[in-house]
């Protein structure tokens, strides 16, 4: 078949660029223009060159926050994807139940964050919520919102609670597209049920755990509601993650020129790991 | 456009950002390129060179900010440096 050279098709995705554009890409570039500037006002701008790019990056306080944000987000990787996997495993795969299972791990996903916040920040105290109480009365002595350990167990907790359900529905949904044949040629070969599942489901699973990790790379990476909710920051500054320090600066102190710098850090922290996140998995199987 | 806050370093940023791809979509055109294997670790189209060249090109100035007094245009030139590199031999 002869390549048609004048495509017009190509116009129909004029409104997409059009969307991206006015969506993202002029919010991104008034961000860098704000981040080279002494912002006082509307009409009132100093040009500082990369001052601001400089101060942020040798800023202690911004520092720890990334840290934290690298810590939280690895750890509630590591939960959620292998235990996401687990509950997809687990799963029935028709009848009755399958529904009520589908519909049981869709409702965190339902609860606005906000909400999410609250009901923990209830759940975890030692007076009147379970989780706390019920921690408290076999003798752990836990109280999230003076002790730092408690803070991020309680923070992971509340995160693994809430987005497991996407790794495990986007698995599960995974596992019901790999036709019965490859499963009949394994039990021909007596395969265990750990031969079928490294070498036939789990490597079916990788396009979809590919956008589960970015996913939840990416929205653990900027989380802001929840904590907040939460914890508040503390105690001291020991749950305060990047998105807080960055709304504190540009929202709390109105210091739009730092802010725009550190937003443009930010993102493109963001986009280097999910780049990377992207390439190595997208690679693996071309180098097998 | 003045809510945008434009001043001359980053509309000339953005012009030359918009430049190179303008170039690049016109090349592509004309030339289609394939996916090869230059000294990078992953075999690459040109658009993907292009990409790891300003990204890593971002974070080289970046570096130089946060811990140099070093003039910027010393990774400028590095950097343009790096990115045709990139672009023929990666």
């Amino acid at each position: 078949m002869n390549k048609v050279e004048n495509n017009k098709a190509w116009w129909l995705v004029l409104p997409v660029f059009l969307l991206v554009a006015f969506s993202a890409v002029v919010p991104l570039m008034t961000v860098v223009n704000y981040s080279v500037q002494d912002i006082f006002d509307a009409n009132t701008a100093v040009f500082v060159g990369v001052e601001w790019y400089r101060e942020v990056l040798q800023d202690s306080r911004l520092q720890d926050s990334l840290v934290r944000q690298f810590i939280y987000s690895f750890a509630v990787l590591l939960i959620e994807v292998p235990l996401g996997i687990a509950v997809a495993l687990m799963m029935p795969t028709k009848g009755r139940m399958a529904s009520l299972c589908l519909i049981l791990l869709a409702i965190p996903l339902l609860i606005p964050l906000n909400v999410v916040g609250t009901i923990w920040q209830i759940f975890g105290r030692a007076d009147i919520g379970l989780f706390g109480w019920a921690l408290n009365s076999i003798g752990i002595d836990y109280n999230y919102a003076s002790n730092t350990a408690d803070a991020w167990v309680t923070v992971v907790l509340m995160d693994v609670w809430h987005w497991t359900s996407l790794v495990a529905l986007l698995c599960y949904s995974g596992l019901r597209a790999i036709p019965d044949a490859f499963y009949q040629a394994a039990h021909i070969d007596r395969a265990s049920n750990w031969a079928i599942f490294r070498y036939i489901q789990l490597p079916r699973l990788k396009s979809v755990l590919v956008i589960g990790i970015l996913l939840r790379f990416m929205d653990s990476f900027m989380i802001y509601t929840e904590p907040f909710v939460l914890t508040g920051g503390g105690p001291g500054n020991s749950t305060t993650f990047l998105s807080q320090t960055l709304t504190k600066m540009a929202i709390g102190q109105f210091d739009l020129g730092p802010a725009a710098a550190f937003s443009l850090i930010y993102f493109l922290i963001v986009l280097l790991v999910s780049w990377l996140f992207f390439t190595t998995i997208t690679h693996m199987d071309k180098d097998k | 456009m003045s809510w945008m806050a434009w001043t001359p370093v980053t509309a000339s940023f953005f012009s030359i950002i918009a430049a190179i791809l303008a170039c690049m979509t016109f090349y592509e055109i004309k030339v289609p390129c394939t996916e090869r294997k230059g000294f990078l670790p992953i075999p690459t189209t040109r658009g993907d060179r292009l990409f790891i060249g300003l990204l890593s090109s971002a974070y080289v100035h970046l570096l130089f900010v946060g811990f140099s007094e070093a003039s910027l245009f010393i990774p400028l030139a590095l950097c343009v440096v790096w990115l045709l590199c990139l672009l023929r031999w990666g």
